[in-house]
């Protein structure tokens, strides 16, 4: 099984190993994903009679803090990478934990922006705001744990590769990041569209 | 031994897995239309919700339970890493979980017959705002198509990562054998074209379990019930998130079936592919433009004359490709030495049916004739002709073409031959009537066949003689049941080559070694198609030949 050309070393004459081409394909397939939910939120609301206040219904400073969160959790991400890749496991253990603390901290001020809302009777079928904005975020907060999941595991039974086959495991920390970077993109499009436009 | 079959990450395994189950989703896909034709004959058997429960999930599993996975998942991974000379797929346990997610998504749309209240009956379609109140087992429905879009979606990654990785060293891009392009681009098509339905699903779901209102407008009255709820949403835009995947979706029908037919074409008239490279650039232009025709199953809905007017002339504009690959298939045979096996008798009976279904399109791709032509049955008939006796005489062609390498056996060549023609027959006697009944204007979702519709008096004969012709295709099928089951035991004996082709697939051992294919990891030196080289010592010069 393992003699599968490419999964660590590059090939030469694309530059790429297979784990690095599939990451970036499953991003394209992501962004055509969240790509069609913009376009429902752009088609809805040009189509609307009326659109509710997006910046007082929902709250930006809570906002702006899961994005200060999300954007510091994806810095740690990548000294986590560089942590493993110069081969320090304290500081890849270190700056790992951090990123999932960071993704869990965002879930729990998701979590008190959605308890908020449904306290006041604002539920996705008030409006077709809100149901947006509940579709959205819902869909990225299951991506923020699908990336926690996959960090969680790189954090704990994964780390049995280290030793193993060091190449190979900074490799998938490398993966990871890709992926949670994405995760943080996706909120860096969603911040402004539903909370400030 | 079953077991570990089940969990094999080998992609010639996952590749029968998936060859198996599509199969019997073929079968059950099959019988559900047989129950229709059956309906259609002597209205009055089944009820009416019935009926649109048959037909939902007619379409549904034909499309994307059987012909999908068959073209794509089953083929693909069985002969794509054996033609590019690779020992696996890219990602050996993501094509397994690929396989589990399609398997899992296949037990829940078999489930949703037995929701409470009823199965999906909105068509494959779903269009809402029916679809948003139809009974629970739309909601299967849809859960069941996340999981098909999951699966499809790690497959196609899978397909490219391997096509671009994995090639065997010296087979640069312009030697790739036709069909491994096909896959290429259908990948892209795939996991580009179906997150807009899993978007469309999401949104879908959350109108019918969270009650918001994405595609319900304002003071819709349903049942003569007006609604209530938040209002403002778009009913078209779930037909444009949907027809963007399912346009698309018509190509990842068609051109695994082109490639098949390439491989099957060019092996059988010992002769190179005519114009490969042209046939190449014309599968770029399909994947590129089918991203941009999907509003033409639209122009009815009243979006305005000016989108019609965009997408029906990318509509003629895709076209001109398609006919690229299907001219070219047929110049090759000009001065070929032609050998009329069974695969070959598929492949050149996919042409000329191939070519009614394309052309029955034209006039669907432009609104005015559109207009009274959409929703008829000449509609039925049209992707018919090109999916029934086009792709899956195709899939028919490969699987009788790649059965030796598979088994070691050949098929039996008199089974084959009745099944190819008695399925010929019947197939265009089905469709056939189904042009003229649609061009007189009789409706394709008629629960009576038109039975209550004066227009349709004339034309009702017809219904009877369709249904007949049913029941003789699935008589027909019979042959190949007991040819394929038969021939794995009794088959007579293949060696590693024993159509003499040229590409990589036919280099390995017969049957290709559990893991890793190849005894040596082969090399090659050679474009796809070397038949009849002068000079040659043979008539076909295998790709891997220094």
């Amino acid at each position: 099984m393992d003699a599968l050309p490419y999964t660590t070393e590059v090939r030469p004459d694309t530059g790429l190993t297979n784990p690095k081409l599939g990451i970036w394909l499953f991003l394209a397939s992501e962004v055509m994903l969240f790509g069609s939910l913009f376009s429902a939120y752009a088609l809805l609301r040009t189509g609307a009679p009326f659109w509710p206040d997006q910046s007082a219904t929902l709250s930006v400073p809570l906002a702006t803090l899961n994005t200060v969160i999300l954007i510091s959790s994806s810095v740690t991400m990548v000294m986590a990478w560089a942590g493993a890749a110069s081969g320090n496991l304290t500081r890849y253990r270190l700056f790992m934990g951090l990123t999932l603390l960071g993704g869990a901290l965002f879930l729990v001020v998701k979590a008190i922006e959605y308890s908020e809302k449904f306290s006041h009777g604002l539920y996705p079928s008030t409006n077709n705001f809100l149901a947006l904005y509940f579709t959205l975020t819902g869909l990225h907060a299951i991506h923020v744990i699908a990336g926690m999941v996959v960090n969680a595991y790189l954090l704990g039974p994964g780390t049995r590769m280290w030793t193993r086959d060091h190449l190979r495991f900074t490799n998938r920390v490398e993966i990871a990041g890709i992926y949670w970077h994405f995760v943080d993109v996706v909120w860096i499009f969603l911040f402004p569209v539903l909370y400030l436009l | 031994m079953f077991l570990r079959n089940l969990f094999s990450t080998d992609h010639k395994v996952i590749g029968l897995l998936y060859g198996f189950t599509s199969l019997f989703f073929l079968l059950v896909g099959f019988v559900l239309v047989v129950i229709m034709r059956w309906q259609l004959a002597f209205p009055g058997r089944i009820a009416p919700e019935t009926y649109n429960g048959l037909g939902a999930m007619h379409g549904t599993i034909m499309v994307f339970l059987g012909v999908v996975p068959l073209a794509v998942g089953a083929f693909g991974n069985y002969i794509v890493p054996l033609q590019i000379g690779a020992p696996d797929m890219a990602f050996p346990r993501i094509n397994l979980a690929s396989y589990w997610f399609y398997a899992v998504g296949g037990v829940i749309m078999l489930a949703s017959f037995f929701a409470p209240g009823g199965g999906p009956m909105s068509g494959w379609t779903s269009y809402p705002p029916l679809a948003d109140f139809a009974p629970s087992g739309q909601t299967f429905w849809l859960f069941g198509m996340l999981c098909l879009i999951f699966s499809s979606l790690l497959g196609a990654l899978n397909f490219i990562a391997t096509i671009v990785q994995l090639r065997a060293p010296g087979l640069t891009w312009f030697r790739l054998p036709f069909f491994v392009w096909a896959q290429f681009i259908t990948a892209f098509l795939l996991l580009l074209a179906f997150p807009a339905l899993q978007a469309a699903a999401v949104l879908q779901g959350m109108d019918r379990l969270a009650h918001t209102s994405f595609f319900l407008p304002s003071g819709l009255v349903v049942s003569g019930e007006r609604l209530t709820g938040a209002g403002d949403g778009n009913v078209l835009m779930w037909q444009h998130l949907f027809w963007f995947l399912a346009h698309p979706e018509v190509y990842v029908l068609v051109l695994p079936a082109m490639g098949i037919i390439a491989e099957v074409i060019t092996t059988n008239i010992r002769k190179p592919l005519w114009g490969y490279r042209l046939m190449v650039y014309a599968l770029f232009v399909l994947g590129f433009l089918s991203f941009i025709v999907w509003a033409h199953h639209m122009f009815l809905t009243g979006m305005g004359t000016t989108i019609s007017a965009f997408f029906q002339a990318t509509t003629m504009i895709i076209s001109i490709p398609s006919v690229v690959i299907l001219s070219a298939l047929i110049l090759a045979l000009y001065g070929g030495s032609i050998r009329f096996n069974t695969p070959m008798l598929f492949a050149l009976a996919f042409m000329p049916m191939f070519g009614i279904g394309g052309l029955t399109g034209l006039p669907l791709g432009l609104a005015a004739t559109d207009i009274p032509l959409h929703d008829t049955n000449y509609v039925v008939g049209h992707f018919h002709y090109l999916v029934a006796p086009g792709t899956i005489f195709a899939l028919f062609a490969g699987i009788y073409h790649w059965f030796p390498k598979i088994t070691g056996r050949f098929m039996n060549e008199t089974l084959g031959k009745i099944h190819f023609a008695g399925s010929l027959v019947a197939m265009n006697l089905i469709f056939f009537p189904m042009l003229i009944q649609g061009l007189a204007g009789v409706n394709r979702r008629l629960w009576d066949g038109g039975a209550s519709y004066q227009l349709a008096q004339p034309l009702l004969f017809l219904n009877t003689m369709m249904s007949h012709a049913a029941f003789l295709l699935g008589f027909f099928q019979l042959f190949f049941i007991v040819n394929l089951f038969m021939s794995m035991r009794r088959g007579r004996v293949a060696d590693t080559n024993p159509w003499h082709a040229t590409t990589l697939e036919w280099a390995t051992p017969t049957p290709p070694l559990a893991h890793g294919n190849f005894e040596l990891a082969p090399r090659a030196y050679r474009n796809p198609y070397e038949y009849s080289v002068p000079g040659a010592a043979t008539d076909f010069t295998p790709q891997n030949m220094a």
